[in-house]
């Protein structure tokens, strides 16, 4: 052995243990992956007429498959792929927020961003009678308005996490009844728009429904994904962030404005899906680890949250409920759990 | 040898709001050596500090990092050069101190490259320097407030600066783990030759650890120099409001500070 490329122990050990953390990463992102994968096949595979995977496949590639070229390629397809992309998009805009704002409570659609953007989507579209482009630009409008707001009332001297969450659900609640007011108004065989627009639903999900979303993904993930880093050192404080490099306000404004634009277009498609993107991240969290970016991995648990949650909203009771009552399910014990935590721990929220 | 930089405060005035905290303040911090900056709460030590690493701009004056203004340097540039460890920074839930030391590397990094072998070295090297490599793996928010304030300082240390600020960084710690923080800035110093400014509230630490005393009172620098210059009735009664008596410590042979309070039991009556 030759003292020169003998390395020094103490690097050994850091490059080891780095490399133990990575490796944990890396393989519970391949089992999500593979999850969400299944999850993707079964809710095309899966109804009230269930064809085998081969057939799907048929489909998919663009063959002719009798009966299954409706069900699945008009139905089922564009729906398992409007889950996608929303849920990857609550997932991404949801743990951008919890991190940003240390606060798991932070998020966008217990905060009142998601609520601002479906109280506008709702209202251009029942009372402006505005559909496709022009509701989701209503909805971003909405949100970085909503986000806006909230961030000037909880200003003083700096923003506080705790202050910022509860004038966010006071916000959400005002949100919420505006929904409430505007689908009043609306006649009553657009009952099942209601629903879309108070807890999100994925029924009578098109193609047409798919683009806005597909688009504001492949311009806003890439965006936060370059700012991974910086959202990463945020984490730390203002003052411990600006002090390594980061242009801290500018890295902010582009954060949120990714997050909203994401968190935006997918209500405007399917309505505020209740708690995916405040489950999303703590859930990645949990399976992943805390080593390297928490987008990737909050947009896997996203999307198989809804994919599945759709699946079992469909079919697993007598009657259909819309994706948004499952998720509802799911997160508010969560919620409250967090909450007693809190309680327990004499923290804040 | 790493390159003397200069840094200095020229006129410069700091404020809050309608608040003034420095008022055109000249300030030239030694190169290569270990400089404290003492006042009583709320003088606007933190002010400067902060000032000097750019966190805050000037109302008017300027702070010159070698001939440039901090201002007009780049963000990741000035963090090359320049690092600081705030009062009071936020450990991310669950983040490992490896992990958290490395994000000292940032300003080294180029957008999306990935993790080096130099990256691995400058955290292992700052993990041995601050004596917490056995805690490389462990959770931050395990760790006891000595061993956390020490993985802070590596972080600090990996981003591998010439001039290093610390707010503060005996706040909340006992005294052996004080002087086991001071001794580390002290030896990094003498090491590295890393130029070092804290702002410290215990005049006799400071006095003990620093080469130069800055003492701060009514917004400006009321005196600096080597502690036995600075640290004497007349300055304390200045910028503390506090009479006191100033003997030399038998062990280090700097100048302790014996306050004299208005309560003053008779040894006789103790």
């Amino acid at each position: 052995m030759t003292a020169p490329n003998r390395e020094r122990p103490a690097t050994a050990l850091v490059a080891l243990g780095r490399a133990r953390r990575q490796r944990r990463r890396r393989t519970a992102l391949i089992v999500l992956t593979a999850l969400a994968l299944a999850t993707f096949a079964a809710s095309l595979m899966v109804g009230q007429i269930s064809y085998p995977p081969d057939v799907v496949l048929d489909v998919i590639l663009g063959r002719e498959a009798p009966g299954a070229s409706f069900t699945v390629g008009r139905l089922r397809l564009p729906r398992a792929v409007l889950a996608v992309l929303t849920g990857a998009s609550f997932g991404i805009g949801g743990v951008t927020f919890q991190t940003m704002l240390r606060n798991p409570l932070a998020s966008p659609d217990i905060i009142g961003i998601s609520s601002g953007a479906s109280a506008a989507a709702a209202f251009a579209i029942v009372i402006l009678g505005l559909s496709g482009a022009a509701v989701s630009v209503v909805a971003i409008v909405a949100g970085l308005a909503v986000s806006l707001a909230i961030y000037l009332l909880s200003f003083r001297d700096g923003v506080a996490g705790t202050r910022l969450v509860l004038i966010g659900i006071g916000v959400a609640a005002m949100l919420d009844s505006v929904t409430a007011f505007v689908l009043d108004k609306a006649p009553q065989w657009r009952l099942q728009e209601a629903m879309r627009w108070l807890t999100g639903s994925l029924n009578g999900a098109s193609w047409g429904d798919v683009a806005p979303v597909l688009a504001a993904l492949v311009v806003f993930g890439p965006l936060l994904a370059g700012q991974a880093r910086n959202l990463s050192l945020l984490q730390l404080g203002d003052d411990a962030a600006s002090a390594l490099g980061v242009r801290t306000e500018r890295a902010r404004v582009l954060l949120i404005v990714a997050a909203v634009g994401l968190i935006a277009f997918a209500t405007s498609a399917a309505g505020p899906i209740a708690f995916v993107a405040f489950l999303s991240g703590p859930i990645a969290a949990r399976v992943v680890g805390r080593h390297g970016s928490p987008l990737a991995p909050a947009a896997l648990v996203g999307l198989t949250l809804v994919l599945a949650a759709d699946l079992v909203g469909q079919f697993a009771f007598g009657t259909r409920y819309p994706v948004g009552v499952v998720t509802g399910a799911l997160g508010a014990p969560y919620l409250v759990y967090l909450i007693i935590r809190a309680n327990r721990t004499g923290g804040s929220l | 040898m790493i390159a003397a930089h200069t840094l200095k405060a020229k006129a410069l005035c700091l404020g809050y709001r309608d608040l003034l905290v420095i008022d055109a303040l000249e300030l030239v911090i030694p190169p290569g050596r270990l400089t404290a900056i003492v006042g009583a709460n709320a003088c606007g030590k933190s002010t400067l500090l902060r000032a000097m690493s750019r966190l805050l701009a000037p109302r008017s004056g300027e702070v010159v990092l070698d001939g440039k203004q901090v201002h007009r340097i780049p963000t990741k540039e000035l963090a090359r050069t320049l690092g600081l460890l705030p009062q009071t920074p936020i450990a991310p839930d669950g983040i490992t101190v490896a992990d958290l030391v490395g994000r000292g590397r940032s300003p080294h990094r180029r957008p999306l490259s990935r993790w080096s072998r130099a990256d691995d070295q400058a955290v292992a090297a700052a993990l041995e320097a601050t004596d917490t490599l056995d805690l490389a793996d462990r959770a931050v928010d395990e760790l006891s407030g000595g061993q956390r304030q020490r993985v802070w300082i590596a972080m600090a240390l990996a981003q591998e600066t010439d001039l290093l600020l610390l707010d503060e960084p005996t706040t909340f710690l006992d005294v052996a783990h004080q002087l086991e923080v001071l001794d580390l800035l002290a030896e990094l110093n003498r090491d590295r030759g890393t130029t070092i400014i804290m702002v410290l509230h215990d005049l006799n630490l400071a006095a003990r650890y620093a080469d130069h005393l800055v003492a701060i009172a009514g917004g400006r620098v009321h005196s600096a120099g080597p502690a036995e210059a600075v640290l004497t009735p007349a300055t304390i009664r200045a910028v503390f409001g506090v009479d006191s008596q100033v003997i030399v410590d038998p062990t280090s042979g700097r100048p302790l500070m014996l306050p004299i309070g208005r309560r003053r039991p008779s040894p006789a009556a103790a």
